[in-house]
């Protein structure tokens, strides 16, 4: 990286840093209950609610923010395809799955097992993705998101018809349909994995940006391309199968980000995974802002937000670069 | 010859499926059993016609065999027109308004929006992975978009909205009944009498220029016959994404050419068989009412997955 990108790239990690604290104090704020610090009579006192509510809500946005950022980053450079994502390849899907398998056969399971399996039926759904999606010609593009929405879909319409045979449709509407007004402490922690996964993602970092230059060109860079496809699958379906399991489905969120700050700073990942983390847990509390505010007192989901953000931006993305083409 | 065949069979199948349907499992007070399960057959069979024949002109006009109008979320559409009514108006004001009014509204509303989003799409002849792409994401922003409207509705009126939002092929909604079958009546007469203009235009549109149609008003003016049959099938049981491209599909495989006086027979026949014996099969055999809109979505999906790779190997 050259010195004037290095200061560009600073500027940039600052100001979205700044964005980003920004929207929390905002996201500590915003409630229905005002904020006062003694606490007036039949109301909470000012650090009950912040320790209960909204530090954990605030929270849990930044984290699944970030975690379905890098993970979407993660999805792009195993496919080489830069419109996919976990919740375009039928990786979210396959977790509502498995989520309805533990409610139906394990009614009493914990979060912990839930996420377990979750995870487990996101891998298996998202390996047969991959497998399937690599037999689709590459000089096309489109032909691999168009692929996944359908599949998504085609999963989507299993659960949904397992879930109408059990009157489970109720929940469902939970899973897919994420949203962070249920978060409470004790209910959220789970998502601390995700620092664990943008972790691991930063330390792989140089070897997934060498992947992106496709599996012969990486391995004789000397990349075990199996392995790291892998762990790659790994990170994308637990990071999917947590945000599913605690807060619901939240669309889009992958493929936004890596898009954006690959436009803003380029495709090295070492330096911008950062960025792509940060930039998760911008757009994430921000939608999630949005949809408080909306509607004061009532709340809009935040898988609902970003439903509508989401496929906004993907069409400006497509349409965009054909006019570039 | 073989099409005439193929005819025969599937009228016979048909037929079968519609007497199953008036008469499996009726007891009790016949006389009102027999009218009930009439209206919703008939609300069934126009909704089998409307889809068949505006995704299979659809398909010829577009020159392709996997898109199709709830593909490009043409019935998502007019689905967040219904509840865009409903918002603007309030529930009381919406619930007032007589049923045709709004059908004539909302049905007015799809085709002037079809003509803006599509028809630059059409004339731009965008790549086809490209425009199946942006249709199945324009699909989804309106989905979305009626789902964030219908939660800035008060709760009390997102019932009148939420009525509106899922396919329900157990109950449609009989008050437009008249009027939708009108209209399919209406609509399937002017594409039939045009079918040789189609089966022309479905020689491309290079070749249909050269040969002396005249295409952007032969394009348009079946747009805005394919959005109001769209409108139709909306209205009455809600949106289904792949039923049009399952049933436009296999009539493609059953029929030996392209012409379109057996292709509209036979796919509106498969609709008939798929909708009213699926209907059938699922509330009698399998003691499950409701779920047929989801059979449909999975098989239909997966027909559009296979679709996908049989082009890519052609």
């Amino acid at each position: 990286m050259s010195a004037i990108a290095d200061t560009h790239h600073r500027r940039v990690m600052i100001g979205a840093g700044l964005c980003l604290a920004l929207l929390v104090v905002m996201s500590l704020a915003i409630g229905v209950q005002e904020l006062s610090l003694s606490g007036t009579e039949g109301t909470m006192p000012f650090a009950d609610l912040m320790a209960i509510s909204r530090l954990p809500r605030t929270l849990a946005a930044v984290l699944c923010g970030a975690g379905l950022a890098v993970a979407g980053q993660i999805m792009q450079t195993l496919t080489r395809n830069r419109f996919v994502e976990p919740s375009t390849a039928g990786t979210a899907q396959s977790a509502a799955l498995g989520i309805l398998i533990v409610t139906l056969f394990l009614p009493a399971a914990g979060l912990g097992l839930k996420a377990l399996v979750a995870s487990g039926c996101a891998l298996a759904g998202t390996a047969l993705f991959l497998a399937t999606a690599h037999r689709l010609p590459p000089e096309q593009p489109h032909l691999v998101p168009l692929f996944g929405l359908v599949y998504g879909g085609v999963v989507g319409a299993a659960v949904t018809y397992v879930a109408w045979q059990t009157d489970l449709l109720q929940y469902l509407d939970i899973w897919t349909n994420g949203e962070f007004s249920g978060v409470l402490k004790g209910r959220y922690e789970l998502l601390f994995v995700a620092v664990v996964i943008v972790a691991a993602a930063m330390l792989i970092a140089d070897r997934l940006t060498i992947m992106a230059l496709g599996e012969d060109q990486a391995t004789s860079l000397g990349i075990d391309y199996r392995r790291m496809t892998q762990i790659g699958l790994v990170l994308v379906s637990v990071m999917s199968a947590l945000s599913v399991v605690v807060v619901g489905l939240i669309p889009f969120v992958g493929l936004v980000v890596p898009n954006l700050v690959s436009r803003i700073s380029g495709d090295n990942l070492r330096g911008t995974l950062p960025l792509v983390a940060l930039g998760g847990a911008i757009l994430v509390l921000a939608s999630d802002i949005a949809g408080r505010v909306m509607r004061f007192p009532y709340e809009i989901p935040v898988g609902t937000v970003m439903g509508v953000i989401g496929p906004a931006v993907f069409l400006w993305f497509i349409l965009r670069e054909r006019r570039d083409a | 010859m073989r099409d005439r065949i193929v005819i025969g069979l599937l009228l016979c199948l048909a037929l079968l499926a519609v007497i199953a349907f008036m008469t499996v499992n009726l007891r009790g007070n016949i006389a009102f059993a027999l009218e009930l399960r009439g209206i919703r057959l008939a609300a069934l069979v126009t909704v089998a016609v409307a889809i068949a024949l505006s995704t299979v002109t659809f398909q010829t006009i577009t020159g392709n065999r996997i898109l199709t109008p709830s593909i490009m979320g043409l019935d998502a559409l007019y689905q967040f027109g219904q509840v865009a009514l409903v918002f603007a108006l309030g529930g009381l004001g919406y619930v007032s308004l007589s049923p045709q009014l709004k059908f004539g509204m909302e049905a007015s509303a799809l085709m002037l929006l079809a003509m803006v989003i599509l028809w630059p799409a059409l004339k731009s002849r965008m790549d086809l992975t490209l425009m199946l792409l942006a249709g199945v994401v324009i699909g989804g922003l309106f989905r979305s978009l009626t789902n964030l409207l219908a939660r800035l509705i008060d709760p009390q009126e997102f019932a009148v909205a939420q009525r509106a939002m899922y396919a329900n092929f157990s109950a449609p909604n009989t008050d437009l009944l008249a009027i939708a079958a009108l209209v399919t009546i209406l609509a399937g007469g002017f594409l039939f009498s045009r079918r040789h203009l189609l089966d022309i235009a479905a020689l491309g549109r290079d070749t249909a220029i050269g040969l002396g149609v005249d295409w952007n008003r032969l394009v348009l003016l079946q747009l805005i016959t394919v959005s109001l049959l769209v409108a139709v099938s909306t209205a009455l049981v809600g949106p289904v994404t792949f039923f049009g491209l399952l049933i436009a599909a296999l009539a493609e495989r059953l029929t030996s050419s392209r012409r379109h006086a057996s292709v509209f027979v036979v796919a509106m026949l498969l609709g008939v068989i798929v909708l009213v014996g699926g209907q059938t099969l699922l509330q009698h055999g399998l003691g499950q009412a409701g779920t047929l809109s989801v059979v449909v979505d999975f098989l239909g999906g997966l027909v559009f997955i296979l679709l996908l790779f049989a082009r890519r190997t052609r």
